[in-house]
């Protein structure tokens, strides 16, 4: 089966002459949760934010090898950019509304890429809210301030609001880091569901989270890629002594 | 979930192969149109100054042009005596100026409590956007009578205009001094005091020192409001082109600035004569003094102080 | 004096100072109002000069600053937005960028006398509008380019960059994202630049002697093509010009464009704090 994500020898250079990447090769399956862990500052926000190209804002930067997606080389010149995001959806760590109502930040991608019938907006909208377990909490009210929500609940809507554009992937990074452990529980959860109809990849908070919803894993290292395999078999009896130092808490 | 997986396809409303819609792309090569277009200004009135004002410096043997005597009417174009009037408006604007306007700078940021503070920027900020032209007729009106009360010959002075434009330049000085002491990290002040230095120490060894860049800044500044401005000078200045001497009186005397003598003259000259010629190259000397200063401060100060300021730093 | 006495007089010193500085600002509206309310009638207001201008009402000049108010506002306002749309979303940390914000700070400095010059020779000359509406408001909007450029570039800087980063991985472009998420934020900002800029452009005079101001016009103007009398240079001339001038006359037409001016200030004012207000993030 063909990877729906494939990494292949991906080197990022900043301006400063900082490599984040270093030949990173990864193949990411469709329908599972991926996730890629690591110490602070080991490139793995740069690797999710190149692969929906946000890093196209950066100055500066020299990029060698690429992404493929669904096969198609996501950084070829007629590529357009905003269908990849749509595709590739982002979740961030800090819950981000935007201002307005709930029911416009869920629609906010929508009318941008030209949908605009009230019907099929307010399909996305339940649909997307129901996927990200927090419809029945604000059913009645998705005309209030997105700002008034619980911090929780504002990552449930940004989750939703990535939902909404019915992506092929969902990429979340550190999607539970601001969160109390009981949102924490609820986002864990949804994320099961969710990699039925998505391919889900994701920055966790702790080793412990990985090891909790991981099907996949990846363990990146000051930019270099140290070991992937399946979830399972690594946190229990990792290949590399660095992941398994890291695992258990050696460093950090 | 779509069916489609090629990212190649393309948005609602563009073509195959364009990476951005046909009027986006218009949009913001506008945009950049006009940021471009305000290095386009400048070299522009540049370039308008010196068509119709290079005559002036091509045809007047520069022995003339910067001789001692401004008689259009005879033909004798020396700029020495508006030169000289601009300048001591200007320096005694600001020696005014300065102390009042520091002094206010630090009684802002140092020592008003917050209500005060809030009664007095507005304050200031409505003095800066005062007309010229008011500020001017009112100096006519009133301070102008009233030095000529108090023993000048005339109320229509060189220290008539002083005072106006030293108010006129208040704002400008008060708000970039403002900035300066803002500055000042508050581990400074916290540290004089801990070692029981009083406010005023504080203030004068510490905070000042350490801000006097910007108080340059702002002095600088302040001298490239003054030199500028036209109205409020011509009605109380006296519009004299002489060269005041010490024993008639030095700034008690009336005088000419640059700038007045553009707006009082140029009515009245005939299109493409010298006299006009000259008039433009006033205007470029005037160009080149406030292109240096503000080319000086603004590469300091940045266009991030530009709005307190009302836009002119 | 030992060093509390010191501090004591010195604080008192520069308080008084500040106080004498300030306290004139107030007076000088005072008295223009003072002196010039006894004047102001809707019959002032709404008719011309008569008898050389000793008599009568400031109506055409009112007109004028009016007219030369809108049109400055037409030829600034796509500009100065676009400029500093340009330097807040656009422009890359380069040489162009630097030259561009160069020119800007230098647009502010440049005296409102040269302005004149320049109208004079590019619009009224080498144009050929001749002295009209058009020289006159082509001249005052360059000149409040860099106030309104300066107070939109912040307004719009001040959006949190979060929305913008929101808005691009949701799809949007890059122009939709500024449309979107932007602009509607940064907006009262903007406002509150355009309103100071035009309230500057309104007492304005020396950028409008020789480019589009009347001394004295029988009818009222028909087009962009034609003189017009304004404000400040009534003022002007009122006051130095003719002889035998009542002096509440020129006291009213002072106060009408303190009056004028000062409420664009404020109104300006407004705008900014209400909006700080009014913000959700």
């Amino acid at each position: 089966m063909q990877a729906k994500i494939s990494i292949q020898n991906l080197n990022y250079t900043y301006e400063d002459g900082i490599e984040a990447l270093r030949d990173i090769s990864l193949e990411i399956p469709a329908n599972e949760i991926f996730v890629l862990f690591g110490p602070a500052r080991s490139g793995k926000s740069t690797l999710l934010r190149l692969l929906n190209r946000l890093s196209d804002l950066d100055e500066g930067t020299a990029r060698q090898g690429t992404i493929l997606f669904n096969g198609q080389d996501v950084f070829d010149r007629t590529v357009n950019v905003s269908v990849l995001r749509r595709r590739i959806s982002m979740v961030f760590a800090v819950p981000t509304p935007l201002p307005g109502s709930i029911y416009d930040n869920l629609t906010y991608g929508l009318k941008m890429a030209g949908i605009r019938e009230r019907s099929e907006l307010d399909r996305r909208v339940e649909q997307s809210l129901k996927q990200s377990a927090l419809w029945d909490e604000v059913k009645d009210r998705l005309g209030a301030s997105a700002f008034a929500l619980s911090g929780g609940q504002k990552q449930r809507l940004c989750i939703a609001r990535s939902l909404a554009l019915e992506p092929d992937v969902v990429v979340l990074d550190n999607p539970t880091s601001g969160l109390d452990p009981i949102s924490t529980a609820t986002v864990e959860e949804s994320l099961f569901d969710l990699k039925e109809r998505y391919t889900i990849i994701m920055v966790p908070h702790s080793v412990q989270q990985a090891a909790r919803v991981a099907d996949q894993a990846a363990f990146l290292l000051d930019g270099e890629l140290v070991e992937v395999g399946e979830a399972g078999k690594m946190f229990v009896q990792p290949k590399d002594q660095r992941t398994e130092d890291y695992i258990t808490g050696r460093f950090g | 979930m779509t069916t489609n997986p090629s990212v190649i396809t393309p948005a609602v409303g563009q073509k195959e192969g364009q990476r951005i819609p046909i009027g986006e792309w218009l949009i913001e090569n506008l945009i950049r149109l006009a940021g471009l277009s305000t290095i386009v200004i400048v070299v522009l009135i540049f370039l308008f100054l010196v068509r119709e004002g290079g005559p002036a410096f091509l045809d007047i043997p520069l022995r003339q042009l910067f001789g001692s005597r401004w008689y259009p009417i005879e033909g004798i174009f020396g700029l020495l005596p508006l030169l000289v009037g601009s300048l001591i408006v200007t320096v005694g604007a600001v020696t005014i100026a300065v102390p009042l306007g520091l002094i206010c700078a630090i009684y802002l940021g140092e020592i008003a409590p917050t209500w005060q503070r809030e009664i007095l920027k507005p304050l200031i900020e409505m003095l800066a956007g005062i007309p010229s032209i008011v500020l001017g007729f009112l100096g006519w009106v009133v301070l102008a009578p009233l030095i000529q009360n108090a023993g000048a010959a005339t109320g229509l002075t060189a220290f008539t205009g002083a005072i106006i434009l030293a108010y006129m330049s208040l704002p400008t000085i008060i708000s970039i001094s403002e900035d300066a002491l803002y500055a000042v990290p508050k581990e400074y002040r916290d540290g004089a005091l801990a070692i029981g230095a009083t406010q005023w120490q504080t203030i004068w060894r510490v905070v000042l020192p350490a801000a006097r860049s910007g108080i340059v800044i702002a002095v600088m500044l302040g001298i490239g409001r003054a030199i500028g401005e036209t109205m409020a000078v011509m009605m109380v200045t006296g519009n004299a082109a002489n060269i005041p001497t010490l024993s008639s009186g030095l700034i008690f005397e009336p005088v000419r600035t640059m700038t007045a003598t553009i707006a009082a003259e140029m009515g009245e000259v005939a299109q493409g004569s010298l006299h006009y010629n000259t008039l433009f190259g006033i205007g470029i000397v005037l160009f080149v003094i406030t292109f240096a200063i503000n080319s000086l401060a603004g590469r300091i100060v940045g266009t991030r102080g530009a709005r307190r300021t009302g836009g002119k730093l | 004096m030992n060093r509390q006495q010191t501090n004591r007089f010195a604080v008192a010193v520069i308080t008084s100072v500040a106080i004498l500085v300030v306290v004139p600002i107030v007076l000088v509206i005072l008295f223009v109002l003072y002196n010039g309310i006894g004047v102001i009638n809707w019959e002032f207001i709404s008719t011309a000069p008569r008898n050389g201008m000793r008599e009568g009402g400031i109506w055409p000049a009112l007109l004028g600053t009016i007219f030369l108010t809108f049109g400055t506002a037409i030829i600034s306002f796509p500009l100065a937005i676009g400029a500093a749309i340009y330097l807040s979303e656009y422009a890359a940390d380069n040489r162009m960028t630097r030259m561009v914000r160069l020119a800007i700070v230098n647009l502010a400095g440049i005296p409102s006398i040269v302005y004149g010059l320049f109208g004079l020779g590019a619009f009224v000359l080498f144009m050929q509008f001749g002295t009209s509406i058009l020289a006159g408001s082509l001249t005052l909007g360059i000149l409040t380019l860099p106030v309104v450029i300066s107070t939109a570039e912040e307004a719009i800087s001040s959006v949190p960059q979060q929305f913008r980063t929101v808005s691009l991985s949701l799809g949007a472009t890059r122009w939709q994202t500024i449309r979107h998420q932007v602009l509607p934020h940064a907006l009262p900002g903007i406002l509150t630049g355009v309103i100071l800029g035009l309230g500057r452009a309104a007492g304005e005079t020396a950028p409008i002697l020789f480019t589009v101001a009347a001394f004295y016009l029988p009818d009222l103007p028909q087009s962009i093509f034609d003189q017009t009398m304004a404000l400040p240079y009534h003022l002007y001339v009122i006051s130095t010009q003719v002889p035998g001038m009542p002096l509440d006359i020129q006291y009213g037409t002072a106060l009408v464009l303190l009056l004028i001016v000062l409420s664009l200030t404020l109104v300006a004012t407004f705008v900014r704090t209400s909006m700080r207000r009014r913000r959700e993030w």
